[in-house]
């Protein structure tokens, strides 16, 4: 079974390297990119039967740090 | 005085740290990442700076669940003493020995200049040979040294002193200024400005010398 851990800095914490994403899709003549936000996507292989449990674990442990950011389990 | 550095791959500050700790009266040993347990006796332990781990995932975040970081742990728990310098500020955080996180620095760009602080108290066995309100001059190095916390964190690390330093002219973009951080009992300190590269003349600076003598003078005569 897989899992897709979905990582974002908390809304309200600045996120610099969206804001020079956003400035650079500016300069390149897109218009109207009113905020961007960058993230990471981590694709977990698991043995059959994990529980979302376990998973959040994980999240809470290792794979975000909940000071500054918010993550979401997508079972696959 | 007894105190390790503790070593993890991308460590590149670890031997500097060793140096400065030695310079100023430590018996000092390097305690590599994998090992379990750390030396007995020990006083005071150094978390250098560097690159751990790549930097992967997160900066200090896999170097927080080492083997050794589990000891270290146990070791502040203790009461022991603690130092953790710019990568070592960034895992003592993703350990929860301190408080905040560590982000990309606000204008995206390493910082690598001498940075003028404020040392904002004296209150702690790391900074009692300082006076607070002085200005010193520390080397900063860093990609993610911009300090974060939410409000209520923030407002109670001014509330109990717990800021050690704060930067003149904001280079990262850390809320409040905040260059370094005190845990609740003053024993645990994190900061991004190396003071271990400011112990010698030939550094171009010796501002870095007093936080050595006052925490390795306080833990020789206790």
């Amino acid at each position: 079974m897989k899992a897709k851990v979905h990582v974002m800095l908390k809304q309200g914490v600045l996120d610099p390297q969206g804001e020079a994403v956003k400035h650079a899709l500016g300069s390149l003549g897109f218009e109207g990119v009113n905020g961007v936000r960058q993230g990471k996507v981590i694709e977990l292989d698991l043995a059959d039967g994990t529980d979302e449990a376990t998973i959040t674990d994980m999240c809470e442990k290792l794979l975000a740090n909940t000071v500054i950011e918010s993550y979401r389990v997508e079972m696959l | 005085m007894k105190a390790a550095v503790i070593v993890f791959p991308g460590s590149n500050c670890d031997r500097d740290m060793a140096v400065a700790l030695r310079s100023a009266g430590a018996d000092v040993q390097m305690v590599w990442h994998k090992d379990a347990d750390l030396p007995d006796g020990l006083d005071l332990i150094a978390v250098p700076g560097g690159f751990s781990f790549g930097d992967y995932l997160r900066c200090g975040a896999i170097a927080a669940q080492s083997p050794i970081c589990k000891a270290v742990i146990n070791h502040v728990e203790r009461g022991g003493y603690a130092l953790g310098v710019r990568n070592g500020f960034q895992v003592l955080t993703e350990t929860g020995l301190l408080p905040g996180a560590l982000m990309r620095n606000a204008g995206l760009k390493f910082v690598c200049k001498s940075q003028a602080l404020t040392v904002v108290t004296s209150d702690s066995g790391f900074t009692e040979g300082y006076n607070a309100g002085a200005v010193i001059n520390l080397p900063i190095a860093h990609h993610d040294g911009n300090y974060t916390a939410d409000a209520d964190t923030l407002a109670m690390l001014a509330d109990k002193d717990r800021i050690a330093f704060t930067y003149e002219g904001n280079p990262n973009g850390s809320a409040n200024d905040i260059a370094g951080v005190l845990s609740e009992n003053r024993r645990v300190l994190g900061m991004m400005p190396h003071p271990e590269r400011s112990v010698d003349i030939h550094h171009g600076g010796t501002d870095g010398q007093a936080l050595f003598r006052a925490v390795v003078g306080q833990l020789t005569s206790a």
